[in-house]
């Protein structure tokens, strides 16, 4: 068996695995990043709007800094974010962008001077202020109070994403691309690498290393109907899961964008409505002012999907034959601003279903986008209950997002995580000895091999196409943005019995390397125990929080919900554990977002009390103490001075 | 509609003993808006399990799956079917080294290729957390993401008689991020190490031309305009030094 040792593993190579792996390579550690794909093709690639920070230099922006943004995003988040997390986050991403900047990407900037803009529906003339000129200039995006979204174009991630890989190149950190982990390597509640199998050759192999990071970005896949990469079937969560001891957190909070194009599921960029776009629908009339007079087309992600599912139910909707949908017309944007700023978009309409947007309306729908949730980190991202083990970005719920995430604070968060993080993960490494347990390596070898061997002998199993279609099936239909106990139960039942199905899978062909019918194989048991975990997080939430909107239970329950979904899947047991953890030191009180509408239900103690409870509550879920104590980042009262 | 397709597709697998190159034909139905993309993974998971190919975005955006269609270098994944006659011939993409049917090693040619151009800002400068970003105009911004928008795939080297010539051209992609660079005025290289850079058979001199790259890069980009932009460059260096 092959063993190769590195002071740091790094599975995955997008924004958040490639920023702190350079962390880690600026303190002279050894670090190795794996990857399925060429790291440029990882799917920080693809995103197109932008990231938030408040650098408040476009005059829309004016006056911006890091508490309003952080308002926003614990706004958001439906108070389901940790907030001193969320803070260390808008502390930090202006000095991320600056960065990026100082590192190459061609941020656009402010032009001095008059400008025409489209702001809710209207033709506007702003004056952008002449001091500002040459400085990284911002767009509008949702369920902001400021233009505060950083982007070159709509190549936001394509361009942060190869600046990040030149310096990638430049530390000489070494790269195994067509990698895949599959297992950890653990013993004792410590994490020691992992095993990986090439997806060049087939072969198995471990790695190990001191520190062991997990960054392998979402799972929408799971969803079948996605904007996400089809590499994003939640390999890496699965990889916590499958310890048995670390939680996954919130998994029912799960994002649908408003704009994925219909067929074929591509995103287009909320960008798209920052810069003026409007959603229509059958009669072509413009329905969001009636349900959000104040935000419009720009409410947050959550609330503009609910709103258009809203208006689909009342009959509004388009039929087309790939189902119903909605328009978005960026027609009075102009050829302009759709070739230049919105050129990605323009080409994936014109590409991929032959629409030309100056001319012709946009099909869209909502449709699965972003988790929210994922593995469990203490805000130093060390992973609950398994120390040398780290987890940051999409994969990661560190938890800035709670219950719903904000358009451009995904992206955002990958670099600013992977700065802050990136640092732990050093300092972690740097006074942790390795230890190259290699029978231990060799015996999580074995199992892996043992499987694959089960499923490459099997001559009578289950399609694992069929079982990934069904898995996807089950939660479209069952577990999307409106949800029922009645629904949610048929997904639970449904996907129990899948996941007792994947441990009979069979792989027709035996063909040596890559064998994608393997690929897949080994995924499927993840997969399906994933999305058992978002559907039955779902039925027991008997809330609406942020992108969690329960039919039967509508109001936003801060007696009772205000609160974190932990999820366990102990070894050879049949069933997941659910456990809750308070969301983590408050200083906002939960309130109304302003927009959304919604009930709420009033939390039973004061915010002292609960805030006293915030380290024993999850300190008996297995956190792992941060190197700093809970709240320290977290100013008391800053938002008072907000207007 | 309602055509029935044929596909040709090369299969070779490298891992496997004995595997021979050759050609093998499927039969699928057309639907409506079909492209490459759906069509291969129906194909994988109706009849061919073991064949190989690479998507990972699905949108045109990460270059991944460029190869050869009908004798075209293109992205499978934007390519639709009734764009095409009925029979598909699919190659890999060819100069990247075979992992397996329609899969080829894009990443570790342009990795090196990212080593062989430098290709990052060059500074003496250091990153000061508490200061202000300095500044750039827009308009330096955007010719800057003009050439940015590369997105790797292969597609100009696989039309390129020069890199068939001299392995260690750097292609027109490879030029293009020279170009990137070039106009960037964070970039602080001085003209002699451009010089050293691009004035080998590897650099632009190699170059014949024919603009075959020009023609099926799916991005676009001014490729044309960025080898008159180094020549001119380059020339205004050569001349300095002759003085
Ligand atoms: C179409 C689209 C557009 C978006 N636009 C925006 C936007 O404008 N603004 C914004 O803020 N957010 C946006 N987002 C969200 C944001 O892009 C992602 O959340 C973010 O890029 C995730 O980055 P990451 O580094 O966590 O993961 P990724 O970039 O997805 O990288 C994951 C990496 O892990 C590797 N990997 C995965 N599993 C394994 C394994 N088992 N073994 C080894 N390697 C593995 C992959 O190869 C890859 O390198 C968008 C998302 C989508 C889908
Ligand atoms: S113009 Fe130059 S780089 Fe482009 S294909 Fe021809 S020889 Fe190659
Ligand atoms: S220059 Fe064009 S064809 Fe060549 S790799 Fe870049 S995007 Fe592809
Ligand atoms: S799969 Fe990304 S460009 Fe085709």
């Amino acid at each position: 068996m092959k063993v190769i040792t590195t002071d740091v593993l790094v599975i995955g190579a997008g924004l958040a695995g490639e920023r702190a792996a350079i962390a880690s390579a600026e303190k002279d550690l050894d670090v190795i990043i794996l990857s399925l794909v060429p790291p440029r093709r990882s799917h920080s690639a693809a995103a197109q709007g932008g990231m938030q920070a408040s650098l408040g230099n476009s005059v829309k922006g004016k006056g911006d800094n890091p508490t309003i943004h952080w308002l926003d995003t614990v706004k958001g988040s439906d108070w389901g974010a940790d907030q001193e997390v969320a803070r260390i986050f808008a502390d930090n991403a202006p000095i991320s962008m600056r960065e990026m900047a100082h590192f190459g990407v061609p941020w656009n900037r402010v032009e001095g001077g008059p400008r025409d803009v489209y702001i809710k529906g209207k033709k506007t003339t702003i004056v952008e202020d002449e001091a500002k000129e040459g400085l990284i200039t911002a767009r509008d995006f949702g369920g902001t109070a400021k233009w505060r979204t950083c982007y070159t174009a709509d190549g936001t991630g394509h361009t942060v994403l190869y600046t990040m890989d030149n310096l990638v190149v430049q530390h000489g950190i070494t790269v195994h691309d067509r990698m895949e982990a599959i297992r950890l390597i653990h013993k004792d509640g410590k994490c020691v690498g992992a095993v990986v199998r090439s997806l060049r050759d087939g072969e198995i192999l471990a790695y190990m290393s001191k520190a062991t990071v997990i960054a392998t970005g979402g799972y929408g896949r799971i969803y079948g109907e996605s904007t996400n990469a089809v590499i994003n079937e939640g390999t890496g969560s699965w990889l916590a899961l499958q310890t048995g001891v670390v939680p996954l957190a919130n998994m029912e909070a799960v994002q649908f964008h408003p704009t994925g194009i219909v067929p074929t599921d591509i995103l287009v960029t909320e960008g798209c409505r920052g810069d003026g776009g409007l959603l229509l629908d059958v009669d072509e009339y413009r329905f969001m002012p009636d349900y959000e007079p104040d935000k419009q087309e720009l409410a947050s992600r959550d609330v503009v999907s609910r709103r258009m599912k809203e208006h689909m139910l009342k009959g509004k909707g388009v039929q087309s034959p790939y189902g119903e949908h909605l328009w978005l017309d960026l027609r009075h944007l102009g050829e302009e601003h759709l070739t230049t700023k919105l050129r990605e978009v323009y080409d994936i309409c014109m590409y991929f279903i032959g629409v030309n947007p100056i001319k012709e309306l946009i099909p869209v729908r909502p449709t699965q986008h972003y988790s929210m949730g994922g593995i469990r980190v203490n805000k130093d991202g060390h992973a609950y209950n398994m120390e040398g083990l780290f987890a940051l970005g999409e994969v990661a719920c560190w938890d800035m997002h709670g219950f719903n995430r904000l358009g451009g604070n995904s992206l955002a968060e990958t670099v600013v995580a992977g700065m802050v993080v990136g640092e732990k993960i050093a300092d972690y490494a740097s006074k942790t000895k390795l230890l190259a347990d290699v029978s231990l390596a060799e015996n999580t070898v074995q199992i892996e091999k043992d499987k694959i061997a089960n499923m490459l002998n099997n001559t009578n199993g289950e399609n694992v196409y069929k079982l990934r279609d069904e898995i996807s099936d089950l939660l479209i239909k069952n577990v999307h943005i409106f949800r029922t106990g009645e629904g949610l139960e048929k997904a639970v039942d449904g996907l129990r019995g899948i996941v007792k199905r994947t441990e009979n899978v069979q792989v027709k062909t035996d063909a040596p390397g890559m064998n994608p019918e393997l690929s897949q194989a080994i995924r499927i048991e993840g997969m399906a125990k994933q999305a058992l975990l978002i559907a039955e997080g779902a039925l027991r939430r008997t809330e609406s929080r942020g992108a969690h909107t329960r039919e039967d239970y509508p109001a936003r329950d801060d007696a009772n919900w205000l609160n974190r979904t932990l999820a366990r899947w102990p070894e050879s047991q049949e069933n997941p554990v659910f456990t809750y953890e308070p969301v983590g030191v408050l200083d906002l009180p939960p309130g109304n977002r302003g927009y959304g509408g919604g009930q709420q239900i009033d939390m039973k103690e004061s915010v002292e009390e609960y805030n006293t409870n915030v380290d024993s509550g999850q300190r008996a879920e297995g956190r792992i103490d941060p190197s700093e104590e809970t709240g320290k980042r977290l100013p008391k009262e800053a938002w008072k001075e907000v207007k | 509609m309602g055509r029935t397709l044929t596909f040709k597709i090369f299969r070779y697998n490298p891992t496997k003993e004995n595997d021979q190159p050759r050609i093998d034909t499927y039969e699928i139905e057309e639907t409506k808006r079909l492209n490459v993309f759906t069509a291969l993974n129906i194909l994988r998971e109706t009849q061919a399990p073991d064949l190989m190919f690479d998507f990972v975005c699905r949108a045109g955006i990460c270059g991944s799956c460029s190869m050869m269609i009908n004798g075209r270098p293109t992205l499978a994944c934007r390519t639709l079917t009734s764009d095409l006659p009925d029979t598909i011939e699919l190659y890999p993409l060819p100069f990247f080294k075979l992992l397996g049917d329609l899969s080829v090693d894009t990443g570790v040619w342009f990795h090196e290729m990212a080593e062989k151009v430098e290709s990052w800002i060059h500074t003496q400068k250091e990153f000061d957390p508490t200061a202000e970003e300095e500044r750039m105009d827009n308009a330096t911004a955007n010719k800057i993401y003009e050439a940015e928008r590369c997105i790797e795939c292969g597609c100009c080297l696989a039309g390129c008689a020069t890199i068939q010539i001299y392995p260690d051209f750097l292609g027109a992609t490879g030029l293009n991020r020279i170009g990137r660079f070039l106009i960037d005025p964070r970039d602080e290289r001085g003209d002699q190490e451009w010089f050293e850079l691009v004035s080998t058979d590897e650099g632009v001199f190699g170059c014949i031309g024919m603009m075959a790259c020009d023609d099926v890069c799916p991005k676009d980009l001014p490729l044309l305009e960025v080898f008159s932009f180094i020549r001119r460059k380059l020339s205004g260096i050569a001349l300095a030094k002759d003085k």
